[in-house]
């Protein structure tokens, strides 16, 4: 028994180590050491692999790759966590040689600004933050514009009237999205009505799942997610209803149920900043791009969208990138009947970048 | 009330209960053996990917959850080889098997991400699928659901009425005296890791064949860590461990329709529930003088035969 017991365990080892070998890792960090080129580094906190929000930061520096050619080299490291572990990855690509360090997660600001005091000649991108300094940047994306379209098409294409929304945490990011979906879609429907339910986390596919099936039993025909996995989507698919993608375009699991996707599209704005560091051109900003930037896109919109919607859609993206139609315009009321925008007027950022408040209309309070 | 409603809500919770019993029989048939598995996550996750994976190349059902059981059990048997055989730390190992199966599981199942399983035909029993709210509510499942509960029975019959499950016990009561009296300490624990790593395996690709059901890194996102509460929270007794399933399952459930249906209640408390329950289980079984609530003693401890 016991030597059975040792052969098979050593079996089991020497099959994991076959699979080990045969799935090799994926490269951790690309090295082609060259003086004269850019060297730009990318810190993310997922997998690549994630097909979402580290995937499209990925496709952002694949594009600068294309995009420059043998003038840069690119490297980077995923999966770092948030906290002391990232200032030592941040720190160690600096040391590298890294002309230019974009960090791509919220939770990477403060290690960002600490090793940005440390290495004065390179310059550091933070993605979605707010803490700057002379050799540090921050950009995130105005992905509200999407929510407005997808409001507008959700409005359109309910039966019930009722839209599920599936929502991560209370921070004005994600507020932000339900308000501005919810002013789209009771633009074209009075009627529509909003059911939310937070599930306390960006992963949890069973969880997503559960709650894309709690808003289905309630009467909901359309879904929004603002949660990581592609769990929602594919339930929507299972139970012959609509959803919206999110960060990435997640077809494949709803071929049918999709109706479009918001996609988070870095790479116009890496291949900007990288060029103007390569040309001396570079300086701190703060950019929050929209549809204008390209930064935020929609996926192709789905076979179950009619015409007269899809026209609808496409005239209301073509208006907010051309500006002539911002997603928060009066009059609008806060939920508990304050007015908050008058007729005509539209949010300014700050108002937008801090947002704690429902507008009228949408039920339920925030957690 | 509605009771369409109130048929798929309890329809729901029975599914998101279901990894939670597989896994918390799996964890429970170790710890009545003296084994303290808290590789339960790694095993999970790994099982998830092998039965996705299965099911994705075509195969029926059975095959995809023998095949996920079989991963949960190969793993096992590592931990059984290091734990058993190397005296290594049991619970050093357990976390490293954790961290082992998650790690595997993302390397190996890149390539599952955004591929879709073939979905699982739901087994109406005869009948009674047909009485109103409860035949939709409990009668209308995918077999894994009915299976689950039989698997209990089977774990309840074999601890308490065969000779073999007396040895077990026997092992995780005490394992010098066994040992004293002739049986194979080490050969009980073995079997008991991999029926335990088979059950996890079922458990994950519960998951990822019904529930959700696709893969993808992580996902099984804590719900071994829940399956080791739940069994301390049944005091070591396979139906109390579907009783716990349920409850745990019933809260997080309720909580999201009641949020849908507006119901006011800080979700965070829901959320936590599950827990306060589980450590106040523990508190209660601490306070308790009774044999009945004790864990097994040799829970955890290693084994050296003299020679």
């Amino acid at each position: 028994m016991n030597k059975s017991g040792v052969v098979l365990g050593l079996l089991a080892l020497v099959a994991i180590a076959v699979a080990v070998v045969l799935f090799k890792p994926a490269e951790k960090k690309e090295k082609v050491v060259v003086a004269d080129k850019t060297k730009v580094g990318f810190v993310y906190v997922g997998p690549v692999a994630d097909a979402g929000w580290t995937y499209e930061h990925d496709r952002g520096r694949l594009a600068v790759e294309k995009q420059h050619g043998n003038k840069v080299e690119t490297v980077f490291v995923e999966s770092v966590s948030e906290g002391p572990d990232a200032e030592r990855v941040i720190a160690q690509m600096a040391a590298d040689g890294a002309d230019m360090i974009f960090t791509t997660s919220f939770g990477y600001m403060n290690p960002t600004i600490k090793v940005a005091k440390q290495f004065p000649n390179v310059k550091f991108e933070h993605a979605t933050g707010y803490k700057r300094a002379d050799n540090v940047a921050t950009y995130s994306s105005r992905f509200y514009e999407g929510r407005h379209v997808l409001g507008l098409i959700a409005g359109k294409m309910t039966k019930s009237n009722t839209i599920g929304y599936i929502a991560s945490f209370p921070i004005p990011e994600v507020v932000r999205g339900i308000n501005a979906a919810y002013l789209a879609a009771k633009s074209v429907n009075p009627e529509v009505q909003f059911k939310v339910i937070w599930v306390s986390t960006w992963f949890d596919p069973g969880k997503e799942a559960d709650a894309a099936k709690a808003l289905i039993d309630q009467g909901a025909d359309i879904l929004m997610q603002h949660t990581d996995s592609a769990a929602p989507m594919k339930i929507a698919e299972e139970r012959g209803i609509y959803a919206f993608g999110q960060a990435s375009d997640q077809a494949a699991y709803g071929p049918n149920a999709q109706l479009t996707a918001i996609i988070d599209d870095w790479a116009p704005y890496y291949v900007r900043r990288v060029d103007e560091a390569m040309n001396g051109s570079w300086s701190s900003t703060d950019t929050w791009g929209g549809f204008d930037t390209g930064m935020v896109a929609l996926a192709p919109y789905g076979k179950a969208v009619p015409d007269d919607v899809k026209a609808m859609a496409r005239e209301a993206h073509k208006a907010i990138t051309e500006g002539r139609l911002h997603a928060f315009t009066g009059p609008v009321n806060k939920q508990d009947g304050s007015p908050w925008l008058k007729a005509g007027e539209t949010a300014d950022d700050g108002t937008l970048l801090g947002m704690d408040f429902y507008v009228e209309g949408i039920e339920g309070s925030l957690p | 009330m509605d009771y369409g409603l109130l048929s798929s809500i309890i329809h729901s919770i029975l599914v998101a209960s279901t990894p939670l019993v597989f896994a918390g029989l799996g964890a429970l048939i170790q710890e009545r053996a003296g084994v303290l598995n808290l590789g339960i996550e790694g095993l999970m996750i790994v099982g998830a990917l092998a039965g996705f994976a299965t099911a994705v190349a075509g195969s029926p059902l059975l095959v995809s959850i023998f095949v996920a059981a079989l991963a949960g059990a190969m793993l096992a048997s590592i931990f059984a080889l290091l734990v058993l055989r190397l005296y290594a730390n049991p619970v050093a190992t357990g976390l490293a098997l954790t961290l082992f199966g998650l790690g595997l599981a993302a390397l190996a199942g890149s390539q599952y991400v955004g591929q879709a399983a073939p979905q699982v035909a739901v087994w109406e029993i005869p009948f009674l699928s047909q009485i109103p709210v409860v035949g939709r509510a409990l009668f209308s499942h995918d077999p894994l659901v009915y299976l689950s509960i039989f698997t209990a029975f089977v774990i309840w019959w074999f601890l308490t009425k065969s000779r073999t499950g007396l040895i077990l016990r026997a092992v995780g009561e005490n394992h010098t005296s066994a040992h004293a009296l002739g049986f194979s300490v080490r050969g009980v624990r073995f079997l008991a890791i991999i029926c335990g790593g088979a059950l996890a395996g079922i458990g994950g690709s519960y998951l990822t064949l019904v529930q959700t059901p696709l893969f993808v890194e992580g996902m099984t996102a804590g719900r071994g860590w829940i399956a080791l509460a739940l069994v301390v929270f049944a005091s070591w007794r396979p139906f109390r461990v579907i009783a716990g399933a349920y409850l745990f399952g019933s809260v997080s459930i309720i909580q999201l329709h009641g949020q849908a249906l507006g119901v006011s209640i800080a979700s965070q408390w829901l959320s936590m529930l599950p827990y306060i329950v589980t450590i106040g289980a523990l508190v209660i079984i601490a306070g308790r003088n009774d044999l009945t609530h004790k864990p097994p003693g040799a829970l955890g401890s290693i084994f050296r035969e003299s020679k």
